[in-house]
């Protein structure tokens, strides 16, 4: 009863998106103001029937109810409930029923939180996000229904796959989700000024704020995802340069270009066409995302859908969307005039910096990531593009950038002499350039090129970062912290999140240790200054599955610093062993132990990994994600939107151009 | 107007130097980094060049797998039905490695004719079996290599 019900609520939801979508537009290009007014509470509706949705799809994974073929492919009467609760989205279906209820979410509080913007604007935001829910919504129906019954429902239900039997999965996928579909609202803002006519610095203000949160959520998904993918794969990596990553990876830098570019738009009314034309683009990729890691044209682990029928309409979608967008681009920005002027020595030239190395190392990744997909489809060859070639394409792209960003919030708008930043500067490019060979010399012994290029622009943006807060603090005394408004914390917390990041990757890249050997009980092994002892090896079960734990005491210069037990699992139904790796975390370095497999005599073949400040880099991930919600909730995106609402309300029954 | 268009051409010529520098990058590292998969079939017939990095995709042939535990390397057969390579590797394999499992092997081709790995690829479905492996397999048996499997 319950999973009809779900159906019910989602094809309701469908005919309210289809009617948020067409009425409060129609409404809004004709004057018409009852059909305006439609617009908040239809977003509210569709939020509350997709809710509903997701709740009964739970509701069914919770009560193992195995007539649901979704629930009898992902779940079982032995998985613990928190992971039966997660399983919902541990599939395709029900992965895009998460999408489709964020997507509601997002246009429900673009409804309720955006009482202080002009009726027209918030109808048309909603309108379009409507739109896209149509589309999302229609496929999700007719290509993947989660709540399918079966005519004879097993007693039992296959399991979900035990790599994401984790609170990983808990956590990444929602998160993840929120950022992708985050975008959709910077996208549907950017629609609406097009069609309004009115690309003014107003419209960025409005959707600076849901631009930063939606990127905030979206870094701190990929950050969840690494994290994962580090204790769970078994490799102790921590990004494989995988289609998917890739996949996440590109609206991340777009959307950061569009971050910076809409920052450029408000302040200086310059840029407007090309950060309209970056809100598209990273609304596109998120779904280009979409489109690879459901159509199945992807082999990884979250690959699962392989009908070829859904990946057909999602690309249909895609194009639709794109092709709409763009047309309506093509029309209406020859009408956007970018006022600001500035000269070559400016902050506006360092953003346009940021925006050329963002975006063109957001094409080099997506050719990288398309490549081998073309080629396929050609029928040409299979080919795989391999890690290094994004590093070799990444890494000189991102160290310039790096210098940029500590350079950017010292120049001033407009206009800047070259000789004051110099002036400021060159003492601590100076420290950073001698900080990049001395601490790497001094914690490990020796220094690589890429490590002293890495450590020194971490050491670069610190120092840069406390240059620039002492420069608007001078004079101030520690109440001076409290003159600056949050988004400036923010912007910091941000760029130090970068170094961290940074110095993260580096450290860990250049000096990790690892050994491939055979341990039985008994023998010690050391590595990195550690030593590590396999004590013993037992059986144990758990809820699904039998694991093999071993135990291993891990010292250094005689004293113990922990017992780590990796594990090796059987699960029972999907008769798949696991690796779970015993890691003892540290700031400063995580000790990694994974089983291999079993030799002879009792013996196993074991991967020990020392790794040297791997968690900065999930650190930075969170910092940069903070530094967003904190400038997202400056106070003065609420009082300018109040004081232009008053300013320029515009009479429901004067029909606009657009 | 005259310092706005110099400004705006030395603006679009950083613009076309930075995007020229990119492309180069990008087209030497995809030059370096084009791993090519080949069938096991391909490689017998010495389509697959020696000493380029590369892509092996097949059966793992049962009873072919020997491991010398002291040093944890391994060595076993790829198979897609009609001809076989030996594949040499050192270190710990993915756990769903095994008997009659589709694999792929990423290394170099030896003069000797035969494959040293550094990475193996299985993935992480039971039931999976990579498309490459999937279609190494259907040519080898429309090629008429392969006898009919009961």
């Amino acid at each position: 009863m319950l999973p009809e019900l779900g159906h019910f609520a989602l094809i309701l939801a469908l005919c309210v998106a289809l009617v948020q979508g067409i009425v409060p537009l129609v409404g809004a290009s004709r004057g018409i103001a009852p059909w305006v007014a439609l617009a908040r509470p239809a977003a509210l509706a569709q939020f509350l029937f997709l809710a509903l949705a997701l709740g009964a799809l739970v509701q069914a994974f919770i009560a193992n109810d195995f007539s649901v073929l979704y629930v009898a492919q992902n779940s079982n009467t032995a998985l613990p409930l928190p992971y039966r609760i997660s399983a919902t989205w541990g599939g395709h279906e029900g992965s895009l029923l998460l999408w489709g209820v964020m997507l509601g979410g997002w246009t429900a509080a673009v409804g309720l939180l955006s009482r202080r913007l002009p009726e027209l604007m918030v109808a048309r935001v909603i309108a379009i996000l409507g739109l896209v829910s149509t589309g999302f919504l229609a496929f999700m129906l007719f290509t993947s229904n989660p709540f399918e019954r079966l005519p004879i429902p097993p007693v039992e239900g296959r399991d979900l796959n035990p790599l994401l039997q984790d609170p990983g999965l808990v956590l990444h996928p929602p998160t993840l989700y929120m950022g992708y579909v985050g975008f959709s609202v910077a996208f549907a803002f950017a629609i609406a000024a097009l069609l309004s006519g009115r690309l003014d610095a107003a419209w960025a203000r409005w959707s600076r704020p849901w631009t930063i949160v939606a990127w905030s959520f979206l870094t701190v998904g990929i950050a969840l995802g690494s994290w994962w993918a580090y204790y769970e794969l078994g490799w102790g990596g921590w990004w494989f340069w995988d289609p998917v990553e890739n996949a996440s990876l590109l609206p991340w830098l777009v959307g950061t270009a569009l971050m910076h570019s809409l920052a450029v738009s408000e302040k200086r009314s310059a840029f407007k066409s090309w950060t309209v034309l970056l809100a598209i683009s990273a609304f596109s990729l998120s779904l280009l995302g979409t489109f690879l890691v459901r159509s199945g044209v992807l082999t990884s682990v979250h690959a699962f859908a392989s009908d070829p029928t859904r990946g057909v309409f999602i690309l249909i979608l895609l194009a639709a969307v794109v092709g709409s967008s763009l047309l309506i681009y093509a029309v209406q920005a020859p009408k956007v005039k970018s006022t600001g002027q500035f000269k070559l020595v400016s902050r506006e030239t360092l953003m346009l910096g940021n925006n050329i190395v963002l975006t063109v190392s957001a094409a080099s990744v997506l050719l990288g990531t398309l490549y081998p997909l073309i080629l396929d489809a050609l029928g040409v060859g299979k080919i795989s593009v391999g890690a290094p070639y994004f590093n070799t394409v990444f890494i000189p792209l991102m160290a310039p950038l790096a210098v940029a960003i500590g350079i950017g919030p010292l120049v001033r708008w407009k206009q800047d002499s070259p000789g004051r930043i110099v002036a400021l500067l060159w003492r601590f490019m100076l420290i950073s350039a001698v900080a990049a060979v001395l601490i790497p010399l001094l914690a490990y012994g020796n220094v690589t090129p890429l490590a002293a290029l890495g450590v020194g622009l971490a050491v670069w943006l610190f120092l840069s970062a406390l240059v620039d807060l002492r420069r608007r603090l001078t004079n101030k005394g520690w109440g001076g912290f409290l003159t600056q408004p949050p988004a400036y914390y923010g912007m910091v917390a941000g760029h130090l999140g970068v170094a961290a990041t940074i110095l993260g990757v580096t450290l860990t890249s250049n000096y990790s240790q690892e050994r491939d050997v055979r341990m039985a009980p008994g023998d010690s092994v050391e590595l990195g200054g550690y030593s590590f002892r396999f004590e013993s090896l037992s059986e144990v079960p758990g809820p699904n599955y039998l694991a093999s734990t071993a135990e291993f005491r891990v010292s250094r210069n005689e004293a113990e610093v922990a017992v780590l037990r990796p594990e090796k699992r059987q699960y029972m139904v999907q008769t798949m062993p696991m690796t779970e790796a015993g890691i003892d975390w540290g700031f400063s370095r995580d000790l990694y132990i994974a089983l291999g497999e079993s030799l002879d005599d009792g013996a196993w073949a074991v991967r020990l990994q020392y790794k040297p400040f791997i968690r900065w880099i999930w650190l930075g991930g969170l910092l940069m994600a903070f530094g967003g919600l904190l400038a997202a909730a400056d106070r003065r995106y609420r009082l300018a939107a109040h004081q232009e609402r008053t300013a320029m309300a515009t009479p429901l029954n004067v029909p606009e151009v657009s | 107007m005259r310092q706005k268009q110099r400004n705006r051409l030395i603006i679009a010529l950083f613009v076309v130097a930075g995007v020229a520098v990119a492309a180069g990058l990008v087209l030497t590292a995809l030059n370096e980094n084009i791993n090519l998969f080949y069938s096991p079939t391909q490689v017998s017939q010495g389509e697959a060049p020696a000493g380029h990095t590369l892509r092996v995709g097949g059966i793992v042939a049962p009873g072919t797998v020997q491991r010398n535990p002291e040093t944890l390397e391994v060595r076993f057969d790829l198979t897609d039905g009609a001809n076989a390579l030996t594949i040499r590797y050192r270190g710990i394999l993915p756990d769903l490695f095994r008997e009659g499992q589709g694999i792929v092997a990423q290394g170099r081709l030896g003069a000797d004719g035969r494959f040293t790995a550094d990475e193996v690829l299985a993935k992480h479905d039971e039931n999976y079996m990579p498309p490459e492996v999937q279609d190494a397999l259907h040519t080898a048996e429309k090629l008429g290599l392969v006898k009919e499997q009961e």
